[in-house]
């Protein structure tokens, strides 16, 4: 794919590209508080904002919990509003993210993916976006630096169109991109100025009878989130919901269209096929995990094996749709899960992948392989061996063991 | 539920209330009402200050303290500060009985 725009080609880890998107964004608050491995972002942003190179309003909060209630505020005021954190900070904001949800304030936020304690470790899994799947938030996991840069900026897309109004995450793997070097193709500000736009507003119906721009304003007051009980609770989440079947579509989109300015594309922005088409055998896997799959999968081409990868970069909206016209024709899939469920027979992308398929006249045989876990290193030798097992399955139409641990010592 | 409630498509966005919140009574959730003893209250504003509710309220142009039984909780608060013991929580009398 072209771009007819020009573009600067920068070197940027994984968080300073967060930081130079949100640069670029046009964003009025960020409130954020430091936690490894999300703190380049937050130290990057703040010396834009001591430099004065952007407008923002910077806001040093003292929790995680209260980066999260100050976007919520600010985006219920009509601004734009970004925060980032990762592993402890997310999960104490847990409460909050079901309130900017609640409250349709279409926050972003970038997470810099990280295990959750005990014991205390500071590497990169997705225990910590996993455990917040049903807070309502859009959850979109990026491969490479790079993707991170692109995400974010269409994430202000998706989260402040009117037919969603939803906050949106952006996961990157903790270290594996956040801290890691690469080259990242920027757009102009002007480009991304332009590709966002200014936040538009619905207008809803007050106490007072007037119908008025949905925000917070001295001039028209109205309360956001009030007490909704038997009633009306029920009703105000079917609302969600339906932000969410509206964000499958726009998504793709906003991506399409991005990739038409900036020659760049991941997928359909839902997911990305990799030598499925007449793949006999496949993975599915999220984050940058499918750098590492994408050489594994060309390798076993080359040997002649049909294997291929499917990468889930939307999580939330989950792509039931795509993922069954990805996966119906493959005779044996492995999903890649970098989060456990206790006890609950397999991880997160196990569990949804597996229902999508459920549906389907002819299905594929799919297991799980948890790895990865506090930033457990993984390499193609061990993926290559995955390969193998779901030829074996393939092969003998037969599962021996449903839910597997990879790169554990026994 | 009633048959005059809204379905999801009609109503507002997060929960943004079609009522402001004068219209909500909630003084009918008390159990004890707070009752002053005007010769003992020296209208050192002690309960206004404290009421977490605003419903004791301080009239400048009046010169007396309001008390706005439509939003008091009767959580006693204002019993517990008021330094001279001027007010005191009493079940209030009911109507039908």
């Amino acid at each position: 794919m072209k771009s007819d725009v020009k573009q600067e080609t920068l070197a940027l880890n994984g968080d300073e590209a967060v930081a130079y998107a949100v640069k670029q964004s046009d964003v009025d608050v960020v409130a954020a508080y430091p936690i490894t491995p999300q703190t380049i972002m937050v130290e990057k942003f703040s010396e834009y904002v001591a430099n004065g190179e952007v407008e923002t309003e910077f806001v040093c909060t003292e929790s995680e919990h209260s980066a999260m209630a100050a976007s919520i505020s600010a985006s219920a005021t009509g601004a734009r509003a970004f925060t980032a954190t990762a592993s402890a900070g997310l999960a104490l904001m847990h409460e909050m993210l079901f309130v900017a949800s609640g409250c349709r304030t279409p926050v972003v936020m970038a997470v810099a993916n990280r295990a959750l304690s005990a014991p205390l470790n500071i590497h990169g899994d997705h225990s910590d976006t996993m455990a917040e799947r049903d807070s309502g938030w859009v959850q979109i996991y990026v491969e490479n630096a790079q993707e991170a840069y692109d995400s974010v900026i269409q994430a202000f897309r998706i989260a402040e169109h009117t037919s969603v109004l939803l906050p949106v995450l952006v996961g990157l793997d903790g270290f594996t991109l956040s801290h890691t070097l690469e080259n990242v193709t920027a757009l102009s500000d002007a480009d991304v100025k332009e590709f966002i736009g200014e936040r538009k507003l619905i207008n809803v119906l007050t106490h007072e009878g007037k119908s008025v721009p949905f925000k917070l304003d001295p001039d028209n007051p109205m309360t956001m989130g009030p007490i909704a009980l038997q009633n009306y609770y029920f009703e105000f989440k079917r609302q969600q919901e339906e932000g969410m079947k509206n964000a499958l579509a726009l998504i793709r989109q906003v991506h399409d269209e991005y990739a038409k300015l900036s020659g760049r594309s991941y997928g359909n922005g839902l997911v990305e096929k990799y030598q499925l088409d007449d793949a006999e055998i496949a993975v599915v896997c999220v984050g940058s995990t499918a750098g590492t799959m994408k050489t594994v999968v060309d390798e076993l081409r080359a040997e002649g094996v049909k294997a291929g990868l499917l990468k889930l970069r939307t999580f939330r909206p989950f792509p039931v749709e795509e993922i069954q016209n990805a996966l119906g024709k493959v005779h044996a899939v492995g999903i890649m899960d970098k989060s456990m469920s206790f006890g609950g027979n397999g991880g997160a992308v196990f569990h949804e992948v597996r229902h999508a398929l459920y549906d389907l006249a002819e299905r594929p045989l799919v297991v799980d392989y948890i790895y990865g876990l506090g930033g457990r290193d993984y390499n193609p030798k061990e993926f290559k061996k995955i390969f193998n097992e779901l030829r074996q399955i393939a092969h003998s139409k037969r599962v021996h063991k449903l839910v597997n641990f990879t790169g554990l010592r026994e | 539920m009633s048959s005059k409630d809204k379905g999801w498509k009609e109503i507002a966005p997060a929960g943004v209330s079609p009522k402001s919140s004068i219209g909500f009574m909630t003084g009918d959730w008390k159990t004890y009402m707070p009752v002053r003893d005007l010769e003992k209250c020296t209208t050192c504003l002690m309960c206004v200050l404290y009421c977490p509710e605003g419903a004791v309220r301080w009239r400048p142009e009046m010169g007396k303290i309001e008390f706005d039984y439509s939003f008091c909780k009767g959580c006693g608060i204002c019993a517990n500060e008021c330094p001279t013991k001027a007010i005191t929580m009493k079940l209030p009398e009911k109507e039908d009985e």
